[in-house]
């Protein structure tokens, strides 16, 4: 479970995140939707350990992510996040790229790594492309790497941070289907996007966030077809 | 030209000083790529306020000529009482004069690799050591490997100023028999074609890495 209460963050003046209080429960769906600078994306790194927070706390199965008693490189192996931008390790191919974390982190040897990221990768569809580098892979490929990378880990929680916006909109059903994927096996994922559709397809609830607050949650159908807050209904007319 | 009073002993005299310049460099490579690693590591890490002492010194060893250097660095040496010969002083001045040079290749090389492919990295869980040893050492080097070969190329040249604090390298070699056998152009030709030899390996082996390691299968 992660438990999120009464999150700040700020960025030198600017407040990003101004108390932000969010439950996720094993097995759920949430999507976060909203304008860009509404503070989604620094929600997933503060969950992650990669920024530290101003104010309150984020619990992930009871660890404080933010105590300075917390091993965060051990509390990351539980918490995989995919990026935007794909970030390959080029110099690694494809399977090296998914093998590295778990032999490097967890200490497995060759082959054990070797089969988790075999394994990894045909979940994703990348079982022809193990031994090239990221270079010669597509967008949409290289994000499906990344995933399986992340997955290597056997994280508990899944964070995907707008992992579509700057694919191809071509590429973008790919990675959207290896998500529905996920989710439908019982992953544990916090999604921020922009695919309406697919954010109503899968969560379990959609939270809109607004100029560093969650202005709205709800269930997507409650809250794609029946707004209740003036903001969320302007963002949802503005983005159809 | 080719009536020459160039004997095999002045050969073997010129390759003895090929010898000493092969030495001078590889010692100061070596040490001043140690310790360019270490400074721009450090630098790195630290950002340029902490290391700006540092830095402005590494400033000064990379102005100043060579040449001033080194009669100024055996001076320094003779003064401190440091008892070291021409051999020692070269190398120090040298492989200061390298480090120089090589902890800006490394800082630069460094902050290139994308801070986005190293937060993919730590967010697996990797560790700071563990992100520089897998993600920022392999991508730095294959950034550095071009500047750092012409790094070393240029100091087996300048480490011909050596020549000034007595030691016969190749060049200081082959002014003497110039001036024994009066036949500049040829020895100039022969001890040219030297630097090459020397080179040209060292080149050649960038070159081979940098195919080896370009990021495309």
């Amino acid at each position: 479970m992660i438990e999120i209460r009464n999150v700040r963050k700020s960025f030198g003046p600017l407040e990003v995140l101004k108390g932000i209080d969010l439950t996720v429960d094993k097995g759920e769906v949430v999507s976060i939707i909203g304008g860009s600078g509404s503070g989604k994306s620094t929600l997933l790194t503060c969950i992650n350990g990669l920024e530290p927070i101003n104010a309150g706390s984020i619990r992930i199965d009871g660890i404080e992510v933010h105590a300075k008693s917390t091993n965060l490189d051990k509390l990351r192996r539980k918490v995989g996040i995919v990026f935007q931008q794909w970030n390959a390790f080029p110099h690694l191919t494809v399977i090296e790229n998914v093998m590295l974390a778990p032999r490097k982190v967890l200490g497995l040897s060759r082959r054990e790594a070797e089969e988790i990221a075999v394994r990894q990768l045909g979940h994703v569809g990348l079982a022809d492309k193990l031994k090239v580098y990221p270079s010669r892979l597509s967008g949409g490929q290289q994000q499906r790497m990344a995933i399986a990378r992340a997955l290597a880990m056997s994280p508990e929680y899944m964070l995907f941070d707008e992992v579509t916006s700057a694919l191809d909109p071509m590429l973008v059903g790919e990675v959207l289907d290896t998500l529905r994927m996920l989710a439908s096996e019982g992953m544990t994922m916090i999604c921020v996007t922009h695919e309406m559709k697919f954010a109503r397809e899968v969560s379990d609830r959609v939270a809109f966030f607004h100029q560093g607050v969650m202005a709205e949650i709800a269930p997507p159908a409650e809250l794609f077809d029946a707004p209740k807050r003036p903001e969320t209904q302007k963002f949802l007319a503005a983005t159809h | 030209m080719f009536d020459t009073a160039l004997t095999l002993n002045d050969l073997l005299f010129l390759a003895q000083g090929a010898g000493m310049t092969l030495a001078v460099t590889a010692v100061s490579v070596t040490v001043g790529t140690i310790l360019g690693i270490l400074f721009g590591v450090l630098r790195f890490q630290f950002g340029p306020i902490w290391f700006a002492p540092l830095t402005f010194l590494l400033d000064i060893f990379r102005s100043v000529p060579l040449l001033i250097q080194l009669v100024l660095g055996n001076a320094l040496q003779s003064i401190l009482k440091l008892g070291w010969g021409p051999f020692t002083t070269s190398c120090a001045v040298l492989s200061l004069y390298t480090a120089a040079y090589c902890t800006e290749i490394v800082r630069g090389s460094m902050e290139s690799v994308p801070m986005t492919t190293r937060r993919a990295a730590r967010s697996l869980g990797m560790t700071w050591g563990q992100d520089m040893r897998e993600i920022v050492a392999p991508l730095s080097l294959r950034i550095a490997l071009p500047s750092w070969i012409g790094l070393t190329l240029g100091v087996m040249k300048d480490s011909a100023l050596v020549l000034w604090l007595g030691l016969i390298e190749l060049l200081r070699a082959s002014q003497i028999l110039v001036t024994r056998l009066q036949e500049p152009l040829f020895i100039l030709l022969i001890c040219g074609a030297i630097y090459f030899l020397l080179s040209f390996p060292i080149a050649r082996l960038g070159g081979h890495l940098e195919k080896r390691w370009s990021p495309h299968d």
